[in-house]
């Protein structure tokens, strides 16, 4: 398990208008491109060096294919980035403010203190 | 040398500029009141005529990533670039460009890394909100140059409160001891209680009302004994889980003085946060 890795995902995804797009419309397909070429980029590096061991489990590869932020959250995936992230998919679908952060908060309603451990 | 000229603490809300700059239907009913307390909080600095503002922070994983993250950084650049793409498509935030204080931050680094913080630095820090909300409140000329420091308050393992409260009276005796005429105000922002990807965001209040109350108390009267005796890195998760942001209030209160109170105190309770801001004069309050 790579809580590490998620976050790399949801980081590396977040910041690129054109992976936001794709990870709305084809999120299997992306998560699957994102694996086999970004998973092992060496952010803030020389391109041509790379890592050669991060990979997702089939639990974290499914909660990304499937937009399943609640899972996400049980995984100790950080809220915050999550979050973020999500809010750039979904938060274009509102009819009333604040609409989509209220009904994924609500979604994360069983979760009680203390919550999954996001450290790294 | 150099004066401290004001010490400020705030939250940082990153919809103050969208909501403050929208008309008509647009315009949130919250907007009016929120901007005349801003209007109140920025005549603070103004009043106190600084010519260089230290800006603490914290990256909210833009620049900063978990493959080299500092505990706490001090930016040693000519300009800043601020604020990200994804600050720009969620929050309306407009791109920006900072002069730095070189000299300043040269001076920080040296004498804090003998004082015993091993201080990371940058000399390219694209810089994000949570140093561009109080120059968008507080500075909106955007004209005077900064030294942003940065604080990990985001990514475990984070250091303990009292090292923040630590650093900031280090970051006191510091800039004091620069020698330079310039007239400095440190200006620092965190939150009270917050909760962000959780069960409990974006309530109509903040997560937790009773932390927020006694969090104002302790920052107004600079109680940093209480605070530090209630707040520990397990007790911050409770109020909401990104509510370690606290500790750059924390940070703040080590910049004012123990046991110093603020000669300016006002807070406004909004929709998932409660906005606090506090103003220290060190040498009296401005005349003029």
């Amino acid at each position: 398990m790579s809580k590490y890795l998620l976050n790399k995902f949801l980081f590396m995804v977040d910041r690129d208008p054109e992976l936001v797009e794709r990870y709305r419309s084809e999120p299997r397909e992306l998560v699957a491109w994102w694996e086999a070429e970004c998973a092992n980029t060496v952010l803030n590096c020389h391109t041509g060096e790379a890592s050669t061991w991060l990979r997702f489990d089939d639990v974290e590869r499914e909660a990304l294919a499937t937009h399943d932020h609640v899972k996400l959250f049980e995984l100790g995936a950080h809220p915050f980035l999550t979050l973020t992230l999500f809010i750039a998919l979904f938060e274009r679908d509102n009819t009333e403010p604040l609409e989509y952060q209220k009904s994924y908060g609500a979604r994360l309603a069983h979760f009680s203190m203390p919550y999954p451990d996001i450290a790294t | 040398m150099a004066s401290i000229v004001a010490v400020i603490a705030s939250t940082h809300h990153p919809f103050y500029y969208r909501a403050s700059t929208a008309t008509g239907e647009d315009r949130p009913p919250f907007a009016d009141e929120w901007t005349r307390k801003i209007l109140a909080f920025r005549d603070t600095l103004t009043r106190a005529r600084p010519d260089v503002l230290v800006m603490v922070g914290s990256d909210h994983f833009h620049q900063l990533w978990l493959d080299n993250m500092p505990q706490f950084l001090v930016g040693k650049a000519p300009h800043y670039d601020a604020n990200w793409y994804n600050e720009e498509r969620e929050f309306g935030l407009p791109r920006m460009l900072l002069k730095g204080q070189e000299d300043l931050s040269g001076h920080i680094l040296r004498a804090g890394l003998d004082a015993g913080f091993d201080l990371a630095f940058s000399n390219e820090l694209r810089i994000d909100h949570s140093i561009t909300c109080p120059i968008i409140t507080l500075r909106p000329e955007a004209d005077l140059p900064i030294v942003p420091i940065y604080t990990n308050i985001f990514a475990p393992p984070l250091p303990q409160p009292k090292r923040f409260v630590q650093l900031g009276q280090s970051i006191r005796d510091i800039v004091e001891s620069w020698p330079s005429h310039l007239r400095v105000a440190v200006i620092g922002t965190g939150h009270l209680s917050l909760e962000l990807g959780g069960p409990r965001q974006f309530g109509p209040h903040g997560p937790d009302p009773e932390f927020d109350r006694r969090a104002v108390e302790w920052i107004a009267n600079g109680d940093l004994d209480e605070c530090l005796r209630e707040v520990t890195l397990d007790s911050l998760h409770s109020p909401g889980n990104a509510t370690h942001g606290f500790m750059d209030f924390m940070l703040m209160m080590g910049v004012a003085g123990a046991g110093v109170k603020a000669d300016y105190v006002d807070t406004l309770d909004l929709f998932h946060t409660m906005e606090a801001y506090f103003t220290w004069y060190p040498n009296g309050a401005p005349t003029a």
